[in-house]
């Protein structure tokens, strides 16, 4: 039986080369979708295999590579994309937003703003913003092409006429540059703004879907909204009980079945950089030390 | 105080490492070898062939082993090793009128030339536990008798000689082959590239679609013109050596659907055709995707399409069992950030609501 061998950073450089094109391509049509022949990956289609195909792609030998799940390094799907990258490339990892040079994500954007030179790729597992009004591939396209995205704003006005205000709390659709209609990915509508005029390149992957898009360093990218009905930020009202943070987006987590819960940092890198800085939350009894069982 | 989750590659460590185990099962019992599955389940290693893409029994026997006999796990194994192969052409069209037939039965005619095959199969076998086979059964050695010399032409083939079937489309020898997995797929798509998403798709799903056409969903009374099973030989051009070059044989069903077709003003009525092919000994597979391809040609042939499995993009866009699977267990990931947007805005509307409702109920009282 053959050993298989794999080339760096997994994928074949013709396979590569086809999808560097797609990513060139995206990048000069900011938000259009631009499909491609994903490959099969070793992990399951809907588990980031757009994201690693578009990150196997652009990892050079000398990148440092971040992989964020719901904003953290720690959650299983990140781990295991970060051990993959590691074993099949080389390369250095980091958990630090600023250290990094590309930095993959599911359903975040990093607290900390990202600068000039990195790339943030997104897993994205439905690109198409249009696809819950419009199930058919044909029928969206033909859209995009005409710029017809009168179906969306009726939906949001529905939404308003409905319950009073825009009823979409994550993946919620952004205008790129003023022309293509764009889904951020499942992240919540909390990190819509630091798409905008953002210093990072911004590379979508979608490999069940096969199509990859991207959103170039200080691009213009718009919350859909209306006038008397602007974008708003939802964030839950209260401090990170970790570090005091006002202004990050918060995880709730259960803490016992009376109706305990706390909220705590979902960037678990801005989180930490705030306690070693020396600030506190309410949970946050410094110096550490395990809690007793009771 | 509160410490946040660490420890997932620990965790992720000791669960494979229990997987391995569990897999193993009882270490008491004997392992089971890739030869064993090869031969014993061979219609399994037949459909991981299938639906992997990859004419490999040793491989497909490993995927089987490898995934606890979980088959769509077993085909996404061998769709991952398949993607990293490199692609040297496209071998030469196999011709399944010359396959060495092993079985070979059509439903429309009473006799063919070449004869009927029963061969190898459940069919007219009564479905009884057979406890016999649960250990140490020794079946007896099979009838023989010396090879017929007569060609087995394809049943379809001779209902076009007299032009009551439509012609089968020749391919142009020159034009590349269409390959989806090398190509993004796009709407509408050509016969070749359903065909190739349908030979990989889930038989489960073709299967449940073709049954849906013969209950009427977008129904074309179909005939089972014939089916074969076989071995036919494989052939590559190099383009260094000029000539092809034979690269072995392997095993295929063919299943060739005849259905209506009452005609149009441009055409006489004829029968049309659906088809189906696949790796090894796989009747219920070619059947269901011979049914499915004849539904998604409604277009082509001027039908109403109506029917789920008239929809090419429905149909191509859920066929294929590693991108479903995929995308439903995706649902296992955390998604505690989104769910905390939804229970933020869910929150708010329950609240908005509460409220609304109190506000009418002190105008009741009120008034």
């Amino acid at each position: 039986m053959n050993a298989p061998t794999y080339n760096f950073a997994y994928l074949d450089e013709q396979t590569k080369r086809m999808i560097r094109r797609a990513i060139l391509k995206a990048i000069a049509i900011p938000g259009y979708q631009v499909p491609f022949a994903s490959r099969e990956m070793p992990m399951p289609y809907g588990w980031g295999t757009g994201g690693v195909q578009v990150t196997a792609a652009i990892l050079g030998p000398d990148d440092v590579l971040k992989v964020i799940d719901q904003g953290s390094d720690d959650t299983t799907n990140a781990i295991s994309i970060r051990k993959f990258f590691g074993k099949t490339a080389g390369v250095a990892t980091t958990t630090s937003t600023t250290d990094a040079t590309v930095i993959q994500t599911r359903h975040r954007i990093p607290e900390a703003s990202l600068h000039a030179g990195q790339v943030l790729v997104y897993q994205v597992p439905i690109p198409e913003p249009l696809r819950f009004l419009e199930p058919r591939e044909t029928e969206t396209r033909r859209m995009h092409a005409l710029a017809e995205y009168g179906l969306m704003h009726v939906k949001l006005y529905e939404d308003i006429a409905r319950f009073g205000h825009i009823a979409t709390a994550y993946a919620y659709p952004v205008k790129v540059n003023a022309r293509y209609l764009m889904d951020p990915s499942p992240t919540p509508k909390f990190d819509n703004p630091k798409m905008d005029n953002c210093a990072a390149l911004q590379l979508f992957g979608a490999g069940r879907e096969k199509r990859i898009y991207a959103i170039p360093p200080y691009t213009t990218v718009v919350s859909l909204d209306f006038e008397d009905h602007p974008f708003t930020r939802y964030r839950f009202d209260a401090p990170c009980a970790l570090c005091g943070a006002d202004n990050s987006y918060l995880d709730e987590i259960v803490t016992d079945d009376k109706g305990g819960r706390m909220f705590v940092c979902s960037d678990t890198d801005f989180c930490e950089q705030r306690q070693a800085a020396g600030h506190h939350g309410t949970e946050s009894a410094a110096p550490h030390k395990e809690k007793a069982h009771v | 105080m509160y410490v946040a989750v660490k420890g997932g590659e620990r965790a992720i460590e000791n669960a494979h490492r229990l997987l391995a185990h569990e897999r193993r099962g009882d270490r008491d019992v004997p392992e089971v070898t890739l030869a064993q599955i090869s031969e014993q389940l061979a219609l399994g290693v037949d459909r991981v062939m299938t639906e992997g893409s990859l004419y490999d029994r040793e491989l497909a026997a490993l995927a089987i082993k490898q995934a606890r006999g979980d088959m769509i796990e077993a085909i996404f194994l061998v769709r991952a090793f398949r993607a990293t192969l490199p692609r040297f052409g496209a071998t030469e069209p196999v011709n399944t009128g010359a396959m060495q037939v092993r079985r070979r039965i059509s439903s429309t005619f009473k006799d063919v030339p070449g004869g009927q095959i029963l061969g190898p199969t459940f069919d007219y076998t009564h479905r009884l536990l057979d406890p016999q086979l649960a250990e140490g059964f020794v079946p007896e050695q099979p009838m023989t008798a010396d090879a017929s010399q007569a060609a087995t032409p394809r049943v379809t083939d001779i209902l076009g000689r007299d032009g009551l079937i439509e012609s089968s489309p020749q391919a142009d020898s020159d034009a590349a082959v269409g390959d989806l997995t090398r190509e993004p797929l796009s709407f509408p798509a050509d016969r070749d590239l359903r065909l190739q998403n349908l030979a990989r798709g889930d038989e489960g799903f073709l299967l449940a679609l073709g049954y849906s056409t013969q209950r009427g969903y977008g129904r074309n009374h179909p005939f089972a013109g014939e089916i074969r099973f076989g071995e036919v030989e494989v052939e590559f051009s190099a383009e260094d050596v000029g000539f092809a070059v034979p690269l072995g044989s392997i095993e295929l069903t063919e299943c060739q659907m005849v259905n209506q077709f009452k005609g149009s003003t441009t055409e006489a009525p004829c029968f049309t055709r659906g088809y189906g092919l696949a790796f090894g000994q796989s009747e219920r597979k070619t059947m269901s995707m011979a049914l499915v391809d004849r539904a998604l040609r409604a277009r082509e042939l001027g039908e109403e399409a109506e029917a789920p499995a008239q929809d090419e993009e429905f149909v191509m866009s859920h066929s294929d069992n590693v991108q479903s699977t995929g995308f439903v267990e995706h649902l296992k990931l955390p998604h505690y950030v989104d769910f905390q947007s939804e229970l933020g805005l869910l929150r708010k509307l329950r609240q908005e609501f509460a409220e609304a409702n109190e506000a009418v109920e002190m105008q009741e009282a009120a008034e």
